[in-house]
């Protein structure tokens, strides 16, 4: 119950690398970007676990955030050289406990093939996340441990956050039930 | 993709003999129809005979960082605790049982499925989505001036710390998070804080509730209604007030408003004198709470738990320290931390963090400073109204701000805050327009409730009440 200092250098600013680095420009290799003065690493994805390995080892002990995001009807976003835009991008937020930084690392994922490796064995409190980003996104995470839909029902067409998914033209759930029968399934107005 | 067996969906149709004269009546690609509309089939916990050795190490293992074998061993049945008058078979020993989501102690509409060797709980599976309306889809589709109103219906008992980090967001993509006038700052603490203190009172109502003290119910919600009270009269609403707004505040604080929290100030620590009479010396109490629901730092941090849940496993994590935001690093507070990181250790820390946040907003009350209450940058302040009487650029202005919104320059950030249950971040991505390109909150009950598994496995069932209920879960931000 005491406003116990917590481990070293307290007065590493947060959202920075450390000054060590100077005014990097990467990080285990990557090219790193300033968003706002957040620092956003940018991996391929063939390279994203070993480098988020490579970051826990850092010190980067908690994934805080991961979510998806489907660049379709923006794809002329800023990304630095070398990096290739794709129509999905994995988002993950690591968290340092002890240097109290943050670091973003952003994973570009193809739609002919939105598949993503898992974070699973790094961190585990990713699991629920990684499932929300197939729900929403439809981006496959490989070797994760139960990947099925977590906020959608089980036998759901499509998915919701995609920007190409159908807003409004969702068929009215039950209208096969007694009560309802023969009620049109389709908001009516809406063009199927 | 994976493809998941269905068993329900399989059981629903021998199961169904005793319903076939009713069934029989529908034509039979509509009952196949209502079958798999009302099938969960692959999210559910499956038996302990599909179960692969990798799915129980998810289970059970991975964040001890077990081999696959240890992990076996782990979840493996007590041979010793074999129920009478069965034999040692996995598939008698264990029965699958089904709670909520309509259980009163689930906080909302929280599924568990529990398996469990007689009254012990073996494994457990939070279902959620009960709740979702695709409230992130939503975000897309209202501008930043509209977002508050959505977000902060998610964590719908902490409406004004939802706004705040969203606010943040868009202050920080908008260039102007250093801008925002003083005492918009000040009023945000003082609301957050309140907001903290009427969260945590009405965990208390709660986890009284869901541990028979049920007089504890009636004093957490009372206390509770008097600080709502306070909400009201600043920002009209009770609850989702959609107040804390990119650029500062909706309104400046009304007459008497110190008053007010002074009355508060004056009111609630006998109350919480109360409560540690009624509960934190009872023994009826501790014994219920003590040991109960044990998760270690390692574990916390392995799973992304923050807020109490971390703290009470001893690591003095709070952004509000830590990572300062607002004003914070200018008054002074403790970071409460337990030692044991059970639900006795989580209930002790909310009851201090009200304390805390007492103190904090008593130093508000001498810090606030005088001056503006929003940002006067005219790309997303709308003029006032006086002005609007006036002046026909003021009226097309505000006609404009209201239908268009303000453009938000392209990028990308992620903002997080110290809420009642822990970090909530939120993440958005803007293409230049006036509506976030994606618009992503990390709730902190979604992740917290990942501990849950490993907090339950071993307990009894009348211990996971104390447990779920020691998470304080809000279903609106689990499922969004």
């Amino acid at each position: 119950m005491s406003n116990a200092p917590t481990p070293s250098d307290a007065d590493a600013p947060a959202d920075e690398v450390p000054a060590t680095e100077a005014p990097a420009t990467e990080v285990h290799g990557y090219p790193i970007t300033d968003s706002r003065g957040q620092t956003v690493v940018h991996v391929p994805r063939d390279k994203y676990v070993s480098l988020i390995k490579l970051l826990a080892d850092d010190g980067y002990i908690q994934a805080s955030d991961l979510c998806g995001v489907d660049y379709l009807t923006h794809p002329r976003r800023t990304l630095p050289d070398g990096v290739v835009a794709e129509r999905f991008e994995v988002v993950v937020n690591l968290l340092d406990i002890e240097h109290r930084r943050r670091l973003r690392v952003r994973v570009q994922v193809p739609s002919d093939d939105a598949t993503c490796p898992t974070l699973f064995d790094v961190h585990p409190g990713t699991e629920a996340m990684e499932r929300e980003a197939y729900d929403m996104f439809g981006i496959s995470f490989t070797d994760h441990p139960d990947l099925t839909r977590i906020l959608m029902p089980e036998d759901w067409d499509g998915h919701p956050l995609r920007k190409d998914y159908a807003v409004g033209a969702i068929p009215v759930q039950f209208s096969n039930d007694y009560a309802t029968a023969g009620r049109p399934s389709v908001v009516p107005g809406v063009p199927s | 993709m994976t493809t998941v067996t269905n068993p329900e969906s399989t059981r629903t149709d021998s199961e169904g003999h005793r319903h076939d004269a009713a069934i029989s009546a529908m034509h039979a690609a509509e009952r196949e129809a209502l079958i798999k509309q009302t099938s969960e089939g692959g999210q559910e916990l499956r038996p302990r005979s599909e179960l692969t050795a990798k799915e129980l190490m998810r289970e059970v293992g991975a964040v001890l960082r077990l081999s696959e074998a240890d992990a076996a061993k782990l979840g493996a049945i007590d041979a010793e605790a074999v129920v009478p008058g069965t034999t040692g078979d996995a598939e008698e020993q264990t029965m699958i049982i089904n709670m909520g989501p309509q259980h009163p102690s689930t906080h909302g509409v929280l599924r568990l499925m529990l398996e469990l060797q007689g009254e012990t709980v073996l494994r457990c599976k939070p279902i959620i989505g009960y709740l979702h309306t695709g409230m992130e889809k939503t975000g897309e589709e209202l501008t930043f001036m509209q977002g508050g109103t959505n977000v902060t219906r998610m964590d719908y008992v902490s409406p004004l710390n939802n706004e705040l980090v969203f606010s943040m967001a868009t202050e920080k993509l908008l260039g102007i998070d250093g801008d925002i006038p003083e005492r918009a700052v000040w009023m945000r603490m003082l609301l957050s804080e309140m907001n903290r203190m009427s969260s945590h009172l009405l965990f208390m109502a709660t986890n009284g509730m869901d541990l028979g003290a049920v007089s504890m119910m009636l004093y957490g919600w009372r206390e509770r209604e008097e600080v709502l009270r306070f909400f009201q009269k600043v920002t009209g609403l009770r609850m989702n007030h959609n107040f804390i707004r990119p650029g500062g505040v909706a309104a400046d604080l009304p007459a008497g408003w110190r008053d007010d929290v002074l009355r508060l100030l004056d009111l609630i620590p006998p109350r919480l004198e109360e409560y540690d009479i009624l509960m934190t010396g009872q023994p009826i109490w501790r014994d219920r709470l003590q040991g109960v629901g044990v998760i270690t730092a390692q574990e916390a941090l392995a799973l992304g738990a923050t807020g109490p849940i971390l703290r009470s496993t001893g690591t003095p994590w709070d952004l509000r320290r830590d990572m300062p935001y607002l004003r914070y690093e200018e008054v002074d507070f403790d970071v409460i931390v337990g030692t044991y990181g059970d639900c006795f250790d989580r209930f002790a820390i909310r009851l201090n963090e009200i304390r805390e946040s007492m103190r904090i907003v008593r130093q508000i009350l001498d810090k606030m400073p005088s001056g503006d209450y929003r940002i006067q940058n005219k790309k997303v302040t709308p003029p006032p109204r006086a002005r609007i009487d006036e002046s026909m650029e003021a009226l097309i202005h505000h006609f404009k701000i209201f239908t268009e919104g303000f453009k938000v320059p392209e990028g990308e950030v992620y903002v997080a805050i110290e809420s009642p249950r822990g970090e909530i971040g939120c993440y958005i991505a803007s293409d230049g327009s006036a509506k976030p390109y994606r618009m992503h909150v990390r709730g902190p009950s979604f992740v917290n409730l990942q501990c849950l598994p490993h907090m339950l496995r071993n307990c009894l069932v009348a211990d996971a009440i104390a447990i779920i209920s020691s998470v304080d879960p809000v279903l609106g931000e689990v499922d969004r």
